[in-house]
């Protein structure tokens, strides 16, 4: 009974705050979930810093399936907040039908381009922060092997992917990099074991430095590159932390900045397009006490060098967005 | 691809074949008796999240395999409950059991650990270490068999030799003994045990709880030797992989074995080459995802021998009508 009573207690505080928060923006996080320690994870800081910072309140829904999508994004849109921030490529379509319809409501949607005069867009330079963790993989690999393990086989992770073959070719030209995809279908941002089994496949084909691009998957790569003894890059927020003096470093993408602008534009958010890349500091590499140790200044040296000349337009990161292709293997 | 690649792809099939191995051994002791169970993926994620839990909070992994053996034989409990003695569907009690744990196992590790539905990572005593078998730091050199026993054969953890060693002690149960003969019995003709003075429901529950014992094993294994930690979802469909396996062995545990093998091994296999080049066709990484259940299908429609399931399965047994 006191089960059923919680139920009823907590659906009254659904149903009271939801009438309550007009005006509230809200935040909705991808399949991954909301503590992910990566890309959700990420989105869920940027807004706590905004509440903290400004002392006003949002709402959240983790979705459980995709068919919640439509039902959720309706549902904050019907209750009055604004904006509606949503993380993650797999809203696009969804967003792309919902958006009219609300055309005095404000959408800001993460990873991917939706076309309508009241969403604004945020997408990242993903591939050149891949770039430049991927130089430091190929001066950090003593058998000149390294290994890419990408989440769900996507364009947007093969523009991972593609960067950081770009940068790892630019440090060493002779260097061979094996490149693995989890799955086709969601389960692959959340399956660790298969993470696991992948790394362990690479390891054995002589990679070692590896970069999970994978969500949930991740912690599994990170977890057997650990336990193998060799390095891994984390991705999204800074993973250096969960395996202190393994991770290499973490191809960080700031998230969290494109959730707190989101929020921090209210009502009159500016709307279209919206590129974050390494000028703006929208990605990059993560430094900290955890993989200080194994970063020589070199490669601090080599990877700042690249930066300057990748911002000042000097060096051209292919994006495989632009065409679906990538320039090297 | 040379000796040592090989050597690899069979060392990563035994690693992935353990899981499917355990609960396909599992769903066999319970279709056996007459209890058809597609909880065995709810079962295992119960025994994944617990046995990492208590690893987490005590670090001793011992103590995480004994309570994820418990939430598994817990489950089975319920499943026990409501298909044996309420005589309920059995499919529906176990489609439920599968939902029960999928939500529940990250609602209480939010509220456990509030690190978003999964356990702290384990680290030292709190997981499974590979275990050495004598001599093979000495025979490793020795070409193709001393290669074959350091690689292949030591360097596992524990878990996965309690599983191989499962097959024939399943066997010898299932089919030299008295209570082995009981149990496939009730599977086949319940009527009959019951003539015979011995208590169908008293077997049935016992085929059950032994599916629990060997689901949860199958989940810790997931959890804290695989891995180091609950993750959600982390099954990801394993115990559904193993329910075709066990079709596709014809509910015989030698079959069980090879079935399992071979699954694991396409698995190891897809990992290991994403596409494969025959020669100007590409086989693509999907095709050998779904391979398992192809199989299981081709061998349902009866084209590579029979699948006879046990004819009392699905049937609750009711005394008098």
């Amino acid at each position: 009974m006191t089960m059923m009573q919680k139920f009823l207690g907590a659906a009254a505080t659904l149903a009271l705050s939801a009438g309550a928060s007009l005006a509230d923006p809200a935040l909705i996080y991808d399949l991954g979930g909301k503590f992910d320690k990566s890309f959700n994870e990420a989105a869920h800081v940027g807004a706590e810093k905004w509440k903290a910072d400004t002392g006003n309140s949002y709402n959240e829904i983790e979705l459980q399936s995709e068919a919640q999508r439509e039902q959720a994004l309706r549902r904050f849109a019907e209750a009055g907040n604004n904006p509606i921030v949503m993380t993650g490529f797999a809203f696009g379509s969804v967003l792309g039908e919902v958006a009219p319809d609300y055309p005095d409501t404000k959408f800001a949607i993460i990873d991917m381009v939706v076309d309508a005069p009241n969403v604004r867009s945020v997408v990242f330079n993903e591939h050149e922060g891949s770039y430049l963790v991927g130089m430091m993989a190929a001066m950090a690999s003593e058998s000149g092997t390294v290994g890419f393990i990408g989440g769900m086989d996507i364009p947007l992770i093969r523009k991972f992917a593609c960067g950081y073959v770009q940068g790892v070719k630019a440090a060493n030209p002779d260097a061979t990099i094996i490149q693995n995809m989890t799955g086709t279908t969601p389960a692959a941002w959340n399956d660790p074991v298969k993470g696991g089994e992948l790394t362990k496949a690479q390891i054995s084909q002589g990679a070692d430095v590896v970069y999970a691009a994978a969500g949930g998957t991740g912690v599994g790569v990170l977890q057997a590159a650990a336990d193998e003894g060799i390095l891994s890059i984390g991705v999204d927020s800074n993973q250096n932390h969960l395996h202190p003096g393994k991770v290499l470093t973490s191809m960080t993408k700031r998230v969290d900045i494109a959730v707190y602008d989101a929020f921090a534009g209210g009502m009159d958010l500016e709307t279209g397009f919206n590129v974050l890349g390494l000028a703006e500091d929208g990605v990059g590499y993560a430094m900290d006490d955890n993989n200080a140790p194994l970063v020589s200044d070199e490669m601090v040296a080599a990877v700042e060098a690249a930066k300057a000349k990748i911002v000042a337009g000097e060096i051209a990161v292919h994006d495989y967005m632009s065409d679906n292709a990538c320039p090297v293997k | 691809m040379d000796f040592a690649t090989v050597l690899q792809v069979f060392d990563s099939t035994v690693r992935l074949a353990t899981p499917l191995l355990l609960a396909c051994l599992a769903g066999l002791y319970s279709e056996r008796a007459g209890i058809f169970d597609i909880g065995l993926e709810g079962k295992m994620l119960a025994a994944a999240f617990f046995s990492g839990a208590v690893a987490a909070v005590t670090g001793s992994v011992w103590l995480g395999l004994l309570a994820g053996i418990a939430a598994s034989m817990a489950l089975s409990g319920i499943h026990g409950l409501a298909s044996i003695t309420f005589r309920g569907n059995q499919l529906i009690s176990g489609v439920a059991i599968n939902f029960l744990a999928a939500g529940l196992t990250v609602v209480i590790a939010q509220d456990w650990f509030q690190q978003g539905g999964r356990t702290p990572s384990l680290v030292g005593g709190a997981r499974f270490s590979p275990i050495e078998l004598p001599f093979a730091e000495a025979v490793k050199d020795v070409p193709i068999i001393g290669q074959t026993y350091y690689q292949l054969i030591s360097g596992h953890t524990a878990l996965v030799y309690i599983a191989f060693a499962m097959v024939p002690l399943t066997w010898w149960l299932l089919f030299r003994t008295r209570f082995g003969l009981r149990l496939r019995a009730v599977g086949e003709n319940p009527a009959a045990v019951d003539t015979a003075g011995v208590s169908v429901i008293g077997i049935r529950y016992a085929a059950v709880a032994i599916c629990g014992l060997l689901c949860g094993i199958a989940g810790a294994y997931l959890a804290t030797a695989l891995q180091a930690g609950f993750v959600k979802d982390m099954t990801a469909g394993r115990g559904y992989i193993a329910l075709a396996a066990l079709i596709f062995a014809k509910w015989r545990p030698w079959y069980a074995l090879s079935s399992t093998l071979l699954f694991g091994f396409l698995q190891a296999i897809a990992l290991r080459y994403q596409n494969i080049d025959l020669g100007g066709f590409v086989v693509p990484v999907q095709f050998m995802d779904a391979l398992p259940y192809i199989l299981t299908v081709v061998i349902l429609a009866g084209f590579v021998g029979k699948a006879i399931p046990p004819r009392a399965g699905g049937e609750p047994y009711a005394k008098e009508r």
